[in-house]
């Protein structure tokens, strides 16, 4: 299985961290004259059922740095370990992998399936995890009920509000019960009131389930909610881990 | 299993876009819509030429009346019959045929005469054309054929209910007929016992003729040679005097049949029939005789088949071919549609290989989908067809499958580019794409 994939157990796998990040660097158009690095050699931990969230100015790195942590894409340098796996050496499928057990994603678009009902999209990752059909209906069903959509099951995305589409995304991402829960601006599309409901779910999920989540945002007061703030400036940490590099820049 | 999670993602697909899908398949509805009614069509006139073949005598050799083409050529009168195909035996519409130009009743007389130790029996033929048979309004297209008593001895056709003919009706030249089953089924329905004594009416171009019915015939081959193209297969016979009573012809014959006795070999009786009866057309300026035996007409049928065959082959090709690409574009652009989506099922963990199983099933599923629409239209055209030409319709079962196959193996080779671009996109350029 890709569990034990590159995996060091004396150092980086400590299970007490779901993300050890460490002098992460991305850059784009390598070796071309108008080479940009975005992030500048990041250093962060996130330890299991912590609600971390990171917070900067827009342009500031905070999606290619949720794209390196959702192994969306590789990080130009820098070691990363996610729930102990070393995922530089993983190829394209275990990446894949990666992705559908350990991680679930909450976009501030929502990005459901269109044409496609609101179980079925939950569904989806228990799908490409291989998990039979009636275990995937069960358990969409018990997670919509957990985000109080199990009356909308049936509903296509397009006959969904936005906030009500954000909660069957967040079951969704919850199917696999990943290790971690990455939610990019997960409130950036909705107003005030329905942004509160989303929250209000994080924080159930949080206290009631445990999980690990991560959040993007560029607003301080949703990062306070938070239990600890890392604040992202011209692709520098710049306070906030507990990682000895983390100087102030 | 995701392959049925695909397919119904295939379905819902094309559902969401009924307009697209079906303008997609139109390619591939037209290609195996075309070849499954050419080849029901075609399976048809196979199988009723080939039940003809197999009654054709082994021992028979053809005696045709037929235009000089040039004087190589007569030289080989199978050489001829590739140019001409069915033509054989056929006088051209454009140069009207002399009395010279026939072939006597003395000639046949003095030919049996020379080669009596190895002729088994003659059968000569008065073609009166083709003619609607009628009784109490209902019709049927058939060919009238005069024939004499060679006719029977050779044993040209099954007689199923009734009697062959008596020699009185030969000799008499009475209005008697022979009808096919074909024909007695049209006229007189699926129980044509009550054919027998009936009075029909047939049209001909030489007017119409009433004929009594003595006998309904079961096709076992030997007339088949009275096929030609634009005749109708299905012959109602009548006695040769009475042909020849009708046409006011006198003894004279485009074309005649010669069945070898028992051991004699066919091909060598061809040749020496040949060089009898070509001093009669030596200073002919425009026919000449031609002699082909069973085994010559049907390997020119088999060539024909080849023809047809690839002609088909061809046509589904283009069409398909046409319909594939059709179905790459439409795919190409569903997965530029679709980019946000696929970046989406690869954030959810899709392998590269679920995306690429994705899309090749959706462009398999359409061609299927336009092949079974294109396999009941061809079918439909197929049987409309046939009943025009008066052949009962029989779709290739073996066309069918084959051409199911090949539109799914199109969606799997002209999904698979497309699909696999899908496959391959960047996950996070693919989640920015607007
Ligand atoms: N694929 C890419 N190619 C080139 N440049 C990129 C790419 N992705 C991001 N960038 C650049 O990296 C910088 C950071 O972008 P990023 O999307 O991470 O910002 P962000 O903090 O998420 O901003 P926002 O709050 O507006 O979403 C931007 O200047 C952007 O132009
Ligand atoms: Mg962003």
């Amino acid at each position: 299985m890709i569990m034990d994939n590159g995996l060091n157990p004396a150092s980086e796998n400590n299970k007490e961290y779901v993300i050890r990040l460490k002098d992460i660097v991305k850059k784009f158009y390598i070796g071309r004259p108008n080479e940009l690095e975005i992030l500048h050699g990041i250093s962060m931990d996130v330890k299991r059922g912590e609600f971390v969230s990171i917070v900067g100015p827009s342009g500031s790195g905070k999606s290619t740095l949720m794209n390196v942590i959702g192994v969306l894409d590789k990080p130009t340098s820098g070691t990363y370990y996610l729930d102990g796996i070393n995922v530089e050496e993983a190829d394209e499928d275990e990446l894949s992998d990666i992705r559908n057990q350990k991680i679930g994603f909450v976009f501030q678009t929502y990005n459901l399936i269109s044409k496609t009902t609101a179980l079925s999209n939950v569904e989806l990752p228990m799908l490409y995890a291989g998990v039979s059909a009636r275990k995937r209906r069960e358990r969409a069903m018990e997670l919509l009920s957990l985000v109080e959509m199990e009356d909308r099951a049936k509903h296509l995305p397009e006959e969904l509000s936005g906030g009500q589409k954000q909660r069957v995304a967040i079951a969704r991402a919850m199917a696999n019960s990943p290790a971690i829960i990455l939610a990019d601006e997960p409130t950036g599309a909705l107003d005030t009131k329905t942004g509160r409901l989303v929250m209000d779910i994080f924080h159930k999920l949080h206290k009631e389930q445990g999980i690990t989540i991560v959040l993007i945002t560029h607003s301080p007061e949703l990062a306070k909610e938070t239990e600890r703030i890392l604040p992202l400036r011209d692709g520098n940490i710049i306070y906030g881990g507990d990682s000895p590099d983390l100087s102030a820049v | 299993m995701l392959f049925k999670e695909n397919v119904i993602l295939a379905l819902r697909s094309l559902k969401s876009n009924k307009m697209r899908a079906f303008l997609t398949m139109l390619g591939i509805i037209i290609g195996v819509s075309a070849v499954i009614a050419i080849l029901t069509v075609g399976n048809s006139i196979t199988k009723n030429v080939t039940s003809m073949m197999n009654g054709l005598g082994a021992n028979d050799v053809f005696i045709a009346v037929q235009e000089k083409k040039n004087s190589t050529e007569t030289e080989d009168e199978i050489k001829a019959l590739k140019v001409d195909g069915l033509n054989f035996g056929k006088s051209s519409s454009s140069t009207k045929m002399q009395q010279s130009d026939y072939i006597t009743t003395e000639m046949i007389y003095s030919m049996c005469e020379e080669f009596k130790d190895e002729i088994y029996a003659v059968n000569i033929y008065d073609q009166l054309g083709n003619a609607d048979v009628a009784y109490e309004g209902k019709k049927a297209k058939n060919s009238v054929v005069g024939t004499s008593v060679g006719f029977y001895l050779s044993n040209s056709v099954d007689v199923v209910e009734g009697t062959m003919f008596s020699p009185s009706d030969f000799d008499e030249g009475k209005y008697t007929c022979l009808i096919p089953t074909y024909t007695a089924k049209r006229l007189f329905g699926k129980n044509y016992k009550d054919a027998i004594g009936q009075e029909i009416t047939a049209e001909t171009s030489y007017g119409d003729v009433l004929l009594t019915v003595i006998g309904v015939y079961k096709t076992n081959g030997r007339n088949g040679m009275m096929m030609q193209m634009g005749t109708s297969i299905h012959s109602t016979y009548v006695p040769l005097k009475t042909a020849m009573a009708l046409d006011h012809s006198s003894g004279q014959y485009s074309f005649f049949q010669v069945s070898a006795k028992d051991g004699i070999n066919p091909n060598s009786l061809k040749g020496k029939v040949k060089s009898f009866l070509e001093p009669y057309f030596r200073n002919n300026a425009r026919y000449t005789v031609a002699v082909v035996t069973y085994e010559n007409i049907l390997n020119m049928f088999y060539k024909l088949l080849g023809m047809i065959t690839l002609a088909i082959s061809i046509i589904a090709g283009i069409a398909l071919l046409v319909g594939g690409i059709g179905v790459m574009n439409i795919m190409l652009v569903s997965v530029t549609e679709r980019t946000r989506e696929i970046g989406t099922r690869k954030a959810l963990g899709a392998r590269n290989s679920s995306i690429r199983a994705q899309f090749i099933v959706e462009a398999v599923i359409i061609c299927l989908i336009g092949g079974i629409i294109g396999v009941v239209f061809g079918i439909l055209m197929g049987n409309v067809a046939s009943y025009f030409l008066g052949y009962p319709a029989d779709p290739s079962i073996l066309g069918i499958v084959i051409s199911l196959g090949v539109s799914s193996a199109v969606g799997l080779f002209f999904g698979y580019f497309p699909a696999n671009k899908a496959a391959r996109l960047n996950p996070i350029e693919a989640l920015r794409y607007e």
